[in-house]
């Protein structure tokens, strides 16, 4: 795989008041790598991805989003990323079609270049006859796929997804992280925000973050290895007790 | 394991136990109920000072706008007599903080044309031989005519002006016996329509508001965060959870009635004319009507800003227009006084107005009271039939 | 302990709940392990007596869920899927609250969730939605617990909840066994069916299978294979064109694969795949439940 960093992030420093959100980060992502952003809730997670997305400011650190600069070009950076949260995806009450008319409208792509991206997109997911139908009547593992799909519409290079297969039954599931290796493999770069470790399991690469730092940063098999355990939750519980005894030295 | 049946057993007896001694435990549970619900609205400021800020500024908002003193207020005077007396006392009213004269009149025909034109609140009108008849008679009679289209003012000017012809009496007196005598006319608004109608039309709609609006708020909120799930689950009955919710709002409520009637009465000078208790009494009953509307409206929706949406528009924006309060009934077309009749405001208002600013008693209010108790009854069996005791 | 027979709801046009028969045994960890969607929800509401079903019938220590509501509401705790706390009260004012809604009190019942509530105990002046989700997940048990129930009802009590808290609490229900509470609990994550007794598989509102979870994975009918290579993408592509292949899914950094006759030749497929990728490694492996889950979805 060649190593280009899409995501540059060094010493990243977010404090609020006295507060320390993000503790002196540093990582890069890679072009086209699936990348595991990984910590219980409230280590930090969240304020970090929010700064990558350009929706708050860092504190301080040198920040560089496909090559922009975070503190300088946080507009620019929004037109290159792709989202896709958990709670909230595609308007409900809107059609398949104009749900991808509208996001596709709000990331600047050309009326000619929506049509014929959408006619793709519904030929690939193989939704051309639901085409007009809402997406409440649509099966929910449909409307997380095509959740995913808006998001990447306008071929962003990064792609942020949130929980993105938490409470997915196990079919669809794999269908989705299909969906994901195949945009991985076209270049796009996808940063996985999760609690769910066994999410994690699919990732290139994995960072785990406790208490506002990253304790731990590798493919998920040499975590394994590392801690001689059978899979990322249990590495997972590792990591969490040796900081708890760090704690309480 | 016999042990183990055993200590089912126990369990099985106690909850046996439990079902029977439970209208012991029903006061117990529900105090707890309202417990909560104090702790939820002492939690969070906000509630509060809807409670009890927004009351007391809404009354001094209204209540300031009237004025509460007369300063340098412009008078005219038609004096025909021209005599020393007169002259002494157009000198005394000009000299007072209170007036000023500000435009000399030479005849009675002048004093509505004045008047109408707003450049005076008050005219003194003394008579050709005023002074002639106080010095051969010992009294003698002269008009105040007085503007009173904002009535409390105009009651004021009347008042200060009598006050300052009895100081004027009584330094007169000590020379003799000597008086004179104001009559005293009203115009435009002689009935006095009070302006105190605020308190009563104030009070109808805080009622309202507080009560239907926060409990519907309320009960929604627990539907939408999920904990109406556990409610409904545990033993207590729909109306443990009705009354538990609406409690506190009850002793809310009523203690704004107190702090609007002390507000009144202390900042205003606006006693309650009549029974206090019977007020109280009626306001109670205007509570429950109200508390009830809160309950019917949140078991129609779903969430808190269905609920919030029913009660402001479907709710109070009816009352504040259809309820006398600040339009007057009379003059709405037939359509709307009949609309006006179901809701419950327009009948609380008249009992209120009556029972504070005239002081009648209950015989002049029943026929209203009835209204107000036949409304309560309807809403609460409504209510109490739809309200579930399972999630469909 | 549990007796679910025929259960059916429907809402409108969507089937919630189709056909759905079981039954529990006393102090038993019973686990419900299936999507969202999948029903969940609204069988625990069947069982909590929140909602009637259309037809069938279920009766938990011999009440009937719909008739007996009453009674039911007095034994069981319920923990809906949202922790329904109050946020703006404190822990303790929430312990307090729910025990006094049931007639108990926290005294008495101390014993049964001391194990549970003294983790959060320190934090008892704290107003709940000040917790971290760990926190409000044991507060909620606490709360499901203080009127001591013979039947605990757990609505995906560990969504959305970290790893470390999640294992503790796994470790809490077991701890509650032993107190011979019955436990029914549901969950959308496949690798906690491992932690019950038994598990029913919902999808779709119907059950898939139902056993212990051991059980389960020893009826899998097919050999399995993993994959792996690096990118995973063409891995998957090439692996579907292989013709003796029957299923394959993604798997972490794995493939799981099947074939048609329960047969594969190693080396001829990683020869098929090498055009394509680098390393490639196949190991014979043992199902889980989540393959099982698959298995079970695909024959339906």
């Amino acid at each position: 795989m060649q190593q280009i960093p899409v995501i540059l992030v060094r010493h990243l420093v977010k404090k609020f008041g006295t507060f320390v959100a993000n503790d002196d980060l540093t990582f890069d992502v890679f072009k086209g790598e699936v990348f595991g952003f990984l910590g219980a809730n409230g280590a930090g997670k969240t304020t970090a991805m929010r700064i990558l997305c350009g929706l708050s400011r860092p504190t301080s650190g040198e920040l560089r989003v496909d090559g922009l600069d975070v503190h300088k070009q946080a507009e620019a950076i929004k037109k290159r990323i792709g989202y896709m949260s958990q709670k909230f995806s595609l308007y409900k009450d809107l059609t398949v079609y104009e749900n991808m008319r509208l996001f596709g409208g709000i990331y600047g792509l050309s009326l000619h270049d929506l049509k014929s991206r959408i006619d793709q997109l519904l030929g690939q997911l193989d939704l051309r006859k639901q085409r007009d139908t809402l997406i409440a009547d649509l099966p929910l593992g449909w409307q997380q796929k095509l959740a995913f799909s808006v998001a990447i519409l306008h071929h962003p290079s990064i792609v942020f997804l949130d929980e993105p297969t938490a409470g997915v039954d196990p079919f669809t599931r794999r269908q989705f992280w299909e969906l994901i290796y195949k945009a991985a493999y076209e270049g796009i770069t996808v940063f996985v925000t999760t609690h769910y470790m066994d999410e994690a399991e699919y990732c290139d690469r994995v960072s785990i973050m406790s208490e506002g730092k990253i304790v731990a940063l590798d493919k998920p098999a040499a975590l394994k290895k590392h801690y001689g355990v059978g899979s990322m939750n249990e590495v997972f519980l590792r990591i969490a007790r040796s900081e708890e005894e760090a704690d309480s030295r | 394991m016999k042990c183990f049946c055993e200590s089912q057993g126990v369990r099985k007896k106690q909850i046996v136990d439990s079902i029977q001694t439970f209208g012991a435990k029903t006061l117990h549970r529900l105090l707890a109920f309202i417990h909560k619900e104090f702790l939820h609205i002492i939690r969070d400021p906000r509630t509060l000072v809807i409670l009890f800020g927004i009351p007391a500024a809404q009354i001094l908002i209204f209540g300031y706008v009237i004025s509460m003193d007369i300063r340098e207020v412009q008078i005219a005077v038609v004096d025909l007599s021209r005599d020393t007396i007169s002259r002494q006392l157009i000198h005394k009213f000009d000299a007072s903080n209170y007036f000023r004269v500000s435009h000399m009149l030479n005849s009675v025909n002048e004093v509505e044309k004045i008047l109408k034109s707003g450049s005076v609140k008050e005219v003194l009108v003394f008579e050709s031989g005023f002074g002639t008849r106080f010095m051969r008679e010992g009294e003698a009679m002269m008009g105040l005519i007085v503007d009173t289209s904002e009535p409390n003012t105009g009651r004021l000017v009347a008042s200060y002006s009598e006050a300052l012809i009895a100081d004027f009496n009584r330094e007169l007196a000590m020379a003799g016996r000597l008086k004179i005598v104001p009559a005293v006319r009203m115009l435009y608004n002689p009935a006095l329509q009070n302006e105190y109608m605020f308190v009563p039309g104030l009070m109808t709609l805080i009622l309202m508001l507080i009560c239907a609006l926060m409990t519907s708020i309320t009960i929604t909120r627990e539907k939408e965060f999920g904990s109406m799930e556990v409610l409904l689950v545990s033993p207590l009955r729909p109306m443990q959870i009705i009354l538990g919710k609406v409690a506190p709002y009850l002793l809310l409520a009523f203690g704004d009635v107190l702090l609007i009637l002390a507000m009144a009465n202390f900042v205003f000078g606006l006693p309650v004319k009549g029974s206090l208790m019977l007020l109280l009494l009626e306001s109670v009953l205007y509570i429950g009507l109200a508390l009830s509307l809160g309950i019917l409206i949140s078991t129609v929706s779903k969430t808190m800003q269905q609920a919030m949406f029913i009660s402001l528009i479907g709710l109070m924006l009816p009352s504040i227009l259809l309820s006398g309060f600040i339009f007057p009934l009379e003059n709405m077309p037939l359509f709307y006084q009949i609309i006006s009749l179901i809701l419950p405001p327009r009948w609380f208002i008249i009992i209120v107005k009556n029972i504070m600013l005239k002081g009648t008693g209950f015989r002049f209010v029943w026929k209203e009271t009835l209204v107000l108790i036949v409304m309560t009854a309807i809403f609460i069996s409504i209510s109490a039939k739809k309200f579930k005791i399972r999630l469909e | 302990m549990i007796q679910a027979e025929h259960l059916c709801k429907n809402f409108a046009s969507v089937t919630a709940l189709a056909d759905i028969s079981f039954s529990v045994s006393e102090g038993e960890l019973f686990g419900f392990i299936g999507p969202d969607g999948a029903g969940k929800t609204t069988l625990f509401r069947l069982l909590a007596t929140l909602m009637r079903p259309d037809s069938g019938a279920a009766t938990l220590s011999g009440y009937d869920v719909v008739k007996d509501y009453k009674q039911l509401r007095l034994i069981t705790g319920y923990m809906p899927g949202r922790f329904s706390l109050y946020h703006d009260l404190t822990v303790e004012e929430n312990l307090r609250f729910h025990a006094a809604v049931f007639g108990a009190t926290v005294e008495e019942n101390y014993e049964l969730i001391k194990d549970i509530y003294s983790h959060i105990e320190p934090f008892k002046k704290r107003l709940a939605g000040r917790l971290s989700g760990g926190m409000k997940q044991k507060l909620a048990l606490s709360c499901a617990l203080i009127h001591a129930p013979t039947v605990l009802l757990l609505d995906e009590p560990t969504t959305g909840v970290d790893a470390v808290s999640r294992m503790e609490f796994w470790q809490m229900l077991k701890n509650l066994q032993s107190h011979g509470i019955t436990i029914l609990v549901s969950t959308p994550y496949m690798d906690e069916a491992g932690l019950c007794d038994r598990v029913a598989l919902l999808q779709d509102g119907q059950i898939l299978s139902i056993d212990s979870p051991a059980r389960i994975v020893a009826r899998f009918d097919k050999k399995l294979w993993a994959v792996q290579s690096d990118d995973k993408h063409m891995l998957i592509e090439r692996l579907r064109s292989y013709r003796p292949i029957e299923s394959v899914f993604a798997f972490g950094d794995s493939v799981h694969i099947t074939t048609v006759n329960d047969e594969l030749d190693e080396t001829e497929l990683v020869h098929f795949l090498t055009a394509q990728t680098e390393e490639i490694h196949i190991t014979t492996i043992k199902p889980n439940i989540e393959d099982c889950f698959l298995r079970l979805m695909r024959k339906n």
